[in-house]
């Protein structure tokens, strides 16, 4: 038990410690008030193919932006030691893009779509680099940094469709945003498992992981062991530029329009949210991708548990507020050490006491 | 650089130096906008009308200035104010007494400054997580108590809120003839006051000083001797009992309560402290640059306006690129800074 | 003349996870004295000191101030029983002003007079000659003056007992002379003055006792005049000194004729005037000169770790280009910075990465090393160094400043360069492992690795070196080889040997 503990609480795997509590307690506690809440079922679409459906399944799916977007929040946190609030805005004008391109031919066929979303990711990544020249040159704070994207680029997603909400219906769409036919799996959830392969692959052929967390615990010392900080931090931005573009382009396809106002709204806080949720340091260092992951998931979870107890939408905020700081407060340094002391003292009266020994 | 403090045969420090460019500017761009467009700029009412409509936001800017200043952030302010509004006009509607209101307001206010304030500074959570809860349940309270739009219907507060300063030979002769006095809302009187107390606060109080240092070094503050948990602490008290009063300022501009109200209001209190020379990593920061920096704000906001261009998304376009203009003017001259001192 | 006791600290324990770092340590220190305390690193006197001014709280013991059992729980306790420290960085606030550092955090009442209080620093400051006002930024000041403002603060605040934790590492001699001469005036008066530091010279120089502690324990306090040099060193690192004075005869430092490694005309940067500089292969040689002449700044042009202005390099007869970093390493330079806090470790990362990340920047980013090369490297590099540390994957922040010092070292020795250049590599360590480093970059330059050594300590270079520059305010001011290899000639050249009336140090 106390080598459990002791993994739970020190060492690598502690990080995600808080983040699977938090999925263990929402489980628990939806069993308990309705036992058949994550049945997952098949039932058939609009298209007559046979998908999975069930909560579970829903919360999955419905998390599928704010994971991907989480994905690159994170590596932007670890090398730049901030947050970019900028994601929402900027994912709106991804989806915007994506649209006129689409919008411009004639037909929508495979090879427009995939034209469309390689313009949504170039544009997202002009933009994330505009940002990544702003912390990573000028050195400006990242929240800063991004507050100017914040405050004009929903105006920008905006003009880029000419004040309109135009609309696409493609079959391709609907199955980017929903389900191929064929495949019981939601499509976007596809996307997420896509994308953090992705990343590990990423992180496996490449010493990425290494420099970024260098970069973001000492500056200095990264330069001076030649690595380009410059560069590390500008390159987090871009690949999050195209986790917004992925992001952008799932909120589109899923109903079929872009909204310039309302797409991903108000997203940037539960993406950090979900950030430091799965235990990454919003101050940034060293990060876990996989817990940024969880955390999504975790923030989605309480909300379609919410939904569920009958909450209205716009009360959601409020409990969501009360679960979030339950949670962040289990996971605050100065808790985790009253906790972990005393689990050790209950501990270690089992043991005989010898001097010096590692507590 | 010119000194505005002639007795001083020091270089100004950080602080002022961002705050003197920020009035420079402000300035700079006022004038322009009196010369070029007219109309509007031209009557004293113009600034008094930014001042009514954004005195609310002065004030929480204010409660943010201090907060960033002692190295932290505060984005539950816009959040805050609304639930106050709201819930201050709920009870004002269930026949409820002024001066008990404004009791309400700030009772608010310094239960979530309490509350923020205790898990930043005792159990070390992260500032921006516990503000963003806090902003969550305040967005969240307040459509609980109404989803609906809800007008104040009291006589006492009417007159409250009606009551005005008045200013007849600041005034303008309007199309008719008739001679319109400068109006300036009893809820800009409350904020001037709020920024002489917080001015007072931080440049000749001993808590003021400690913001500073605890901003600009946290380790050496504690090394010094100053009680960190508590200075931090209060500064999020201090924010919060600001969003309260913000709230009932907003409540006696607007009348009535809605679930969007203030929405927005905590990016552009940063912004305005920021464009008045508050750095977000702490230990930077003024009032009064905060006060120019909400005016130039709204400046831009009404130069745009009167050019002709309608379209809502040139407000936005323009206030970011304002924004990234200040920004970028503060990197580079404060870089410099830095430079020089090596020699 | 027995002088009264003014601090007594009994049987002190503190503990850490998996490291008992005081046991039963005892230290006195009476009225008007200068007592110095001294050990290796990792011996306990930062954490014993920690104690004292109530940042760690101690597991056992008891302190008795004046004869009365005191509790210190904070920093502010201890500031209220009267004990002052000044660190060794700097604890002050650079965004404030002179007089606002001075008396900020012990003022009375809420209200400021920054008038009156700025009079008042400057009065402070005059009477202690530091060159400074009270409303200077102190971010302005430079980081000596930035020292000196911080022991003013102390002295103003009569302490009973101020505690000066390696307070010369940034102070050149004329400075140092000012703070011994302050530190005199204050026994005078009946302070309590506890001294830490690595200098030894400087020791001897001000104090009346010494307290050696090593691996957490006493080994006991004794008077100055009864311990001479070589005895204090033995107590400390409990080795045998022909060890010490075997180095102190030079091994072979003659060079084989040997072909230049390295060549650089006309080199500058955005810190240093042009200059000239050579080694050749096998080499050791050194820069020295007073604090601030420009040694660490040639270097770091040498490294390309400044922005380079110009220049022609040449590596073993070739024209390079060396503007940054990666440059220098991928010609086979290595760089051990100046300071290794805020330069050299990555704190949060484990050791085993800490060694290996210079070679994996030098590989690339498309090259990650495999994780069972890393550990293998790690292990070799772990046990050729001696380094302790509970395991590889121990964040590299937990070890001891000698021991990241090991690691770096490592991390620089794994890319296998042909050119190390070490800045002050055994500043803030503890004997045994200066003398661990003196050995290896001896053994190195055997290997045929040429090796520029920077160090505060003349004989640490004299040693070690074959050639040492002497730099004075930024230019280099002679080159000294062979027979003028001496503390004296090393002295004079630094000096200029103008003013032949002036004592030198």
């Amino acid at each position: 038990m106390k080598k459990i503990t002791k993994k739970l609480f020190q060492g690598g795997l502690s990080q995600l410690t808080i983040p699977l509590i938090a999925i263990a307690l929402l489980l628990i506690f939806n069993l308990i008030r309705d036992p058949g809440f994550f049945s997952i079922g098949i039932s058939h679409n609009n298209d007559g193919n046979a998908v999975l459906a069930g909560n579970l399944i829903s919360i999955i799916n419905g998390a599928s932006e704010l994971a991907v977007l989480a994905m690159g929040m994170t590596l932007v946190t670890a090398a730049c030691k901030g947050q970019d609030i900028s994601v929402g805005a900027a994912a709106a004008i991804a989806g915007s893009v994506f649209v006129k391109v689409l919008k411009a031919g004639s037909s929508i066929s495979g090879g427009t779509v995939l034209l469309a979303f390689l313009s949504a990711c170039v544009v997202a990544m002009l933009f994330g680099t505009f940002n990544g020249i702003l912390v990573s040159v000028f050195k400006i704070q990242p929240m800063i940094a991004t507050l100017i994207l914040y405050t004009c680029g929903r105006s920008i997603a905006y003009w880029i469709n000419g004040g309109a909400t135009p609309t696409v219906s493609s079959h391709i769409i609907t199955a980017i945003g929903s389900f191929i036919p064929g495949i019981p799996i939601p499509t976007p959830v596809l996307i997420v498992l896509f994308v953090a392969i992705l990343f590990k692959l990423l992180f496996h052929f490449t010493s990425l992981e290494l420099f970024t967390q260098s970069v973001g615990i000492n500056q200095s010392a990264a330069r001076l062991n030649g690595i380009n900080p410059t560069f590390i931090k500008l390159l987090s931005f871009i690949i999050l530029g195209v986790c917004v573009a992925v992001a952008g382009t799932i909120g589109v396809s899923r109903l079929g329009l872009i909204n310039h106002e309302t797409l991903l709204l108000d997203v940037e806080m539960d993406t950090i949210l979900a950030v430091a949720i799965g235990g990454n340091s919003l101050g940034g260092g060293k990060f876990k991708i996989s817990g940024s992951i969880i955390g999504a998931y975790v923030i989605q979870m309480l909300t379609i548990t919410l939904y569920a107890m009958k909450v209205s939408s716009t009360d959601v905020k409020a409990y969501k507020a009360i679960v979030i700081v339950i949670l962040v407060v289990i996971g605050s340094p100065v808790v985790k050490a009253r906790l972990s002391k005393l689990i050790n003292s209950l501990f270690s009266k089992k043991k005989v006491a010898v001097k010096g020994v590692q507590s | 650089m010119k000194n505005m403090f002639g007795k001083r045969r020091e270089p100004l420090t950080d602080t002022q130096l961002l705050m003197t460019i920020t009035i420079g500017i402000f300035a700079v761009m006022y004038i322009l906008a009196m010369a070029l467009l007219g109309g509007g700029f031209l009557h004293t009412q113009q600034i008094f009308d930014m001042l009514n409509d954004n005195a609310s936001l002065i004030i929480v800017s204010c409660g943010l200035t201090i907060v960033m200043i002692g190295g932290g952030i505060d984005i539950s302010v816009g959040a805050v104010t609304s639930l106050v509004v709201m819930s201050c006009v709920l009870y004002l509607n269930n026949g409820g007494n002024v001066f008990v209101s404004i009791l309400l307001a700030l009772g608010i206010g310094l239960a979530f400054g309490l509350v923020q304030g205790f898990l930043i500074s005792v159990l070390e959570i992260q500032p921006f997580i516990v503000t963003l809860a806090g902003m969550f349940f305040a967005r969240g309270m307040t459509t609980i108590l109404s989803v609906n739009p809800q007008k104040v219907d009291h006589e006492a507060f009417n007159r409250l809120r009606d009551a005005k300063v008045e200013i007849p030979w600041l005034g303008y002769v309007a199309k008719n003839g008739n001679l319109v006095p400068a109006r300036l809302e009893i809820g800009v009187i409350v904020a001037a006051v709020v920024v002489i107390v917080i001015f007072i606060l931080l440049k000749y109080l001993k808590l003021g000083r400690n913001f500073y240092a605890m901003g600009g070094n946290q380790s050496s503050a504690l090394m010094l001797g100053i009680n960190v948990k508590k200075t931090r602490f209060l500064s999020y008290l201090i924010s919060g009992v600001l969003s309260g009063i913000s709230g009932y300022v907003f409540m006696m501009h607007t009348g009535a309560g809605n679930a969007t109200n203030a929405a927005g209001m905590e990016m552009n209190a940063i912004a305005s402290s920021i464009i008045g020379g508050t750095l977000l990593t702490g230990g930077v920061g003024n009032v009064i640059g905060t006060l120019f920096g909400t005016l130039t704000l709204t400046t831009i906001k009404k130069i745009v306006v009167s050019s002709g261009l309608n379209d809502p998304w040139w407000q936005s376009i323009t206030t970011g690129g304002m924004l990234c203009f200040f920004i970028l003017l503060q990197s580079v001259v404060l870089s410099k800074r830095s430079k020089k001192k090596k020699s | 003349m027995q002088a009264e006791i003014l601090l007594q600290m009994k049987g002190i324990d503190k503990k850490f996870p998996g490291v008992l770092a005081l046991n039963g340590v005892d230290f006195t220190l009476r009225k008007g004295e200068i007592h110095a305390l001294m050990g290796e690193n990792g011996a306990g006197k930062s954490t014993l000191i920690k104690v004292l001014t109530g940042v760690y709280q101690k597991d056992g013991g008891e302190i008795l101030l004046e004869g009365k059992a005191v509790s210190i729980r904070s920093p502010q306790d201890a500031q209220n029983n009267g004990i002052s420290t000044v660190y060794q960085e700097i604890t002050l606030c650079p965004n404030l002003t002179v007089s606002e550092n001075m008396f900020i955090g012990r003022e009375t009442g809420s209200f400021i007079n920054a008038k009156k209080r700025e009079k008042r620093a400057d009065e402070i400051l005059q009477s202690l000659g530091i060159p400074a006002r009270g409303s200077m930024q102190l971010g302005d000041c430079s980081l000596a003056v930035q020292q000196m403002v911080a022991i003013a603060r102390a002295v103003d605040m009569n302490c009973k007992v101020l505690i000066l934790d390696e307070p010369t590492s940034s102070l050149d001699d004329k400075e140092v002379n000012m703070l011994f001469n302050l530190m005199r005036d204050l026994k005078g008066k009946g302070v309590g003055i506890i001294f830490v530091t690595h200098f030894l010279e400087q020791v001897y120089e001000v104090s009346d006792r010494i307290t050696v502690l090593r691996n957490g324990e006493l080994v006991g306090e004794y008077l100055i005049e009864e311990l001479p040099r070589v005895a204090l060193v033995s107590k400390m690192i409990g080795k045998d000194l022909d060890e010490l004075s075997a180095l102190s005869e030079s091994e072979e430092k003659e060079n084989k004729e040997s072909e230049v490694l390295y060549e650089a005309k006309g080199l500058s940067s955005s810190e240093t005037k042009s200059f000239d500089f050579s080694i050749k292969k096998g080499e050791v040689n050194g820069f020295t000169g007073l604090l601030g002449s420009g040694r660490s700044e040639s270097v770091r042009a040498i490294f390309g770790a400044d922005k380079v202005n110009s220049g022609s390099i040449k590596i073993k007869g070739k024209d390079v280009k060396i503007t940054k970093p990666i440059d220098a390493m991928k010609n086979g330079i290595g760089y051990l910075a100046e300071d290794r806090k805020r330069d050299g470790i990555i704190a949060e990362l484990s050791v085993r990465e800490n060694i290996i990340l210079a070679m994996q920047v030098m590989n690339g980013m498309f090259k990650p090393i495999s994780k069972s090369e890393q550990e293998a490297f790690a292990d070799e590099y772990i046990k050729v160094l001696n380094i302790k540390t509970a395991s590889k994957e121990t964040p590299v922040g937990s070890l001891s400043g000698g021991n990241q010092q090991k690691v770096i070292l490592a991390r620089w020795l794994l890319t296998h360069p042909d050119y190390l250049i070490l800045d002050e590599p055994t500043r803030g360590i503890d004997v045994g492992t200066k003398l661990e480093i003196q050995k290896l970059v001896l053994k190195l330059a055997k290997e045929g690795v040429s090796v520029t050594f920077i160090s505060s300590e003349v004989e640490e270079m004299l040693r070690t070196c074959s050639r040492l520059i002497v730099m004075r305010d930024r230019n280099i001011v002679g080159e000294l080889k062979g027979k003028d290899l001496n503390q004296e000639q090393v002295m004079k050249t630094i000096a200029g040997g103008e003013a032949k009336n002036e004592k030198d140090n």
